[in-house]
């Protein structure tokens, strides 16, 4: 992960970092849709595990959610997705992204050893915050598996240490306090956070939330270490289905597309 | 009695009842749960606000409510008991507050918390529609804005309720994600609030939610537990023998319970939605489920071997809620409370039976606690006494039953 960061980093870049749902709309789709995303150029690939309540997120990636659950994926699967993409993508890192409780229903130390056993490099949980770290870090510090924390615009400078305390991977900030997908933050306020994050910790620091567009992407991207794009590409799957592939790579390309241009730029 | 030796010190400092309850929250709203933490250990250290409490209580919310003697239905399950046994029953009538439960003493307590907070909008979520009326009901009395957010399940099965919010100046958003109930109001409950901690006090109705919700909630509904004990006393000079109450999230049942929590003599009951059988579907989480984390505490819930939640059902939409407050959870694994299944033909026939006995039409939450009662008290000897919590009025179910009994209205 670290490695991957300090690639984009010395090409004068920030990572993309992506987000799909795993096993929307099947598992059996999964694979080609995670291969569309590294063929656009993502450097950091976020799978969701979908849940029936993802109190966190906006309505494109609940729904999602529920094509995933209603197309029958199970935990199982997401492994098995997870485990392939390791096999044919070596170095492309894998973050498990989602909610407590299907991480934690058979133990903490099952769900970490399943992630070191597929390949997974970091997992986020949305709802465990830095207060019910027992449930779930110590397992995957004890794995190595990065615990990737989030901060957002209300943690304030008092809190930080604590959202950092147990950090690994990256930090995502979450650049708007609200759901995934709704609403964008002003690009003044994105600058003043990333640079107080990156004032108080080496980890790099990922921007998302609202980020829909080439043009925000590139715009984050000229302040952040990595911009995450999620609920546009989930809309992709959400109209295209089991076709989505190619339209998901053809966006990601153009989200690529923008990060690099802005990388010419500063060079010139 | 030393307080580490009490059942009633609970939660620890960082919001657990025993492995239960904690703070299972998106960051965002992190430093908002802990502020509301801090303003209520500032708030119960503050004799104005619970003078202000005691005051709305007795004048708005009309409390004390009786504490009283159900003769018919104590000598009718005395006539079906065997010689000798059938338990003195009384009916704590939390139906008789204002908007007609138990509900309204947490939401005039959380209101303060609000205005304390200079929060200028509350929001809350709601199943029946009972929680939604209480909130827009202090809402308006203290002029807040007020959204609520309820199933579009529910606003349909409920119209009178809608309308009763709306009248009271409240915003009330059909939800039409999930099995539109009461779990996806919550879900959407909660992303509103992320979204709006700047302006927005979110008034949870029941005793869960992530720490401080189960501990306030309780403390607030505990003044049921505290009459109930000064009314027995003296109506027959000495406490209860067993208290009865139903428990969806387990707001009325462990406002009743606590404050008996360490006495041990008292026995005590929780009664859970069996809905269509154990068997089949239904929303006993303790009975028939397992320990989780959902919408900010961990506690017991209905739950597939992923960790996928499954649809709760009861008659009774109060109790169809696939999870139970942390406190309840606690209680069940250290076996201090026993919790019992009642299934909706059984509550059926409670409500029936309480409506022709005492003249009490009583909700179909509170029908479960009466059902557990009627196969509970024949049972007892005739010298024990019974508290029932009858925590709501039927008034909003009469549709409902009318339906299920197969009576056009």
């Amino acid at each position: 992960m670290s490695a991957r960061f300090a690639a984009c980093k010395a090409q004068g870049r920030a990572a993309l970092v992506t987000f799909v749902t795993a096993g929307d709309p099947t598992a059996a789709d999964t694979g080609a849709i995670l291969d569309a995303l590294v063929a656009g150029g993502a450097d950091v690939i976020e799978l969701g595990m979908p849940f029936t309540d993802p109190m966190a997120d906006g309505p494109a990636i609940e729904l999602a959610n529920l094509r995933s659950l209603g197309s029958g994926t199970k935990t199982k699967d997401i492994f098995a997705i997870a485990t392939a993409f390791r096999a044919r993508h070596p170095d492309v890192p894998v973050v498990l992204m989602g909610y407590a409780n299907p991480m934690l229903v058979r133990g903490p130390d099952w769900f970490a050893d399943q992630c070191k056993a597929s390949g997974v490099d970091g997992v986020i949980c949305v709802d465990v915050p830095p207060e019910e770290d027992a449930e779930i870090g110590p397992a995957l510090r004890a794995a190595g598996v990065h615990l990737i924390r989030l901060a957002t615009p209300t943690t304030d400078a008092a809190r930080l240490p604590a959202v950092l305390d147990g950090a690994s991977g990256f930090l995502y900030y979450v650049s708007v306090a609200g759901v995934t997908g709704k609403q964008q933050a002003a690009q003044a306020a994105v600058e003043q956070a990333v640079a107080r994050l990156k004032a108080a910790t080496d980890l790099p620091v990922s921007v998302g939330f609202g980020v829909r567009t080439p043009e925000q992407a590139a715009a984050i991207g000229r302040v952040a270490d990595g911009v995450v794009v999620g609920s546009a590409i989930v809309d992709i799957i959400g109209s295209h289905g089991d076709a989505a592939a190619p339209f998901v790579q053809e966006f990601v390309a153009a989200l690529r597309g923008a990060l690099t241009a802005k990388s010419r730029e500063t060079a010139a | 009695m030393t307080i580490q030796n009490s059942l009633r010190s609970q939660p620890d400092a960082s919001g657990h009842f025993g492995s239960f309850g904690g703070r299972y929250v998106a960051e965002t709203l992190m430093p908002l749960i802990l502020e509301l933490e801090k303003v209520y250990k500032d708030a119960r250290q503050d004799p104005a606000f619970e003078a202000e409490f005691a005051d709305l209580l007795k004048h708005y919310v009309g409390r004390p409510s009786p504490l009283y003697f159900a003769e018919r239905l104590t000598e009718a399950l005395r006539a079906q008991a065997p010689q000798g046994k059938g338990a003195k029953i009384y009916l704590k009538r939390e139906e008789l507050n204002h908007t007609g439960a138990h509900k309204i003493n947490n939401c005039v307590g959380q209101v303060l918390l609000a205005r304390r907070m200079g929060k200028p909008r509350v929001i809350a979520e709601t199943g029946a529609g009972q929680h939604g009326v209480a909130t827009a009901t202090v809402a308006a009395r203290f002029g807040l804005q007020c959204t609520i957010f309820m199933g579009a399940k529910d606003v349909a099965r409920q119209q009178p309720n809608v309308f009763r919010m709306k009248l009271l100046g409240a915003e009330v958003i059909p939800v039409m994600s999930g099995a539109q109930t009461l779990k996806d109001a919550m879900n959407e409950a909660l992303r509103h609030w992320v979204a709006n901690v700047h302006d927005t006090f979110y008034i949870i109705g029941t005793a869960a939610g992530p720490h401080p919700y189960p501990e306030l909630v309780r403390d607030f509904q505990s003044v049921i537990g505290k009459e109930t004990r000064e009314q027995i006393m003296e109506a027959e000079g000495r406490l209860p023998d067993m208290l009865i109450a139903p428990v969806g999230g387990g707001s009325n049942a462990i406002g009743l319970f606590h404050p008996f929590l360490d006495d041990a003599d008292v026995a005590m009951i929780g009664v859970e939605a069996a809905g269509e059988g154990l068997d089949g579907k239904h929303a006993a989480s303790l009975t028939g489920g397992s320990s989780g984390v959902l919408h900010g505490n961990r506690t017991y819930l209905l739950q597939d071997e992923d960790g996928q939640i499954t649809e709760a059902h009861s008659i009774s939409a109060g109790l169809d809620y696939p999870g139970i407050g942390p406190e309840h959870s606690w209680l069940h694994e250290i076996g201090r409370v026993k919790y019992m299944p009642v299934t909706d033909g059984e509550a059926l026939s409670a409500f029936q039976r309480l409506s022709a006995l005492e003249g009490i039409i009583p909700a179909l939450e509170s029908a479960h606690a009466i059902a557990a009662t009627e196969q509970v008290a024949p049972t007892l000897d005739t010298n024990k006494l019974l508290v029932v919590n009858l925590s709501g009025r039927g008034d909003k179910d009469i549709f409902t039953v009318a339906q299920a009994l197969g009576v056009e209205i």
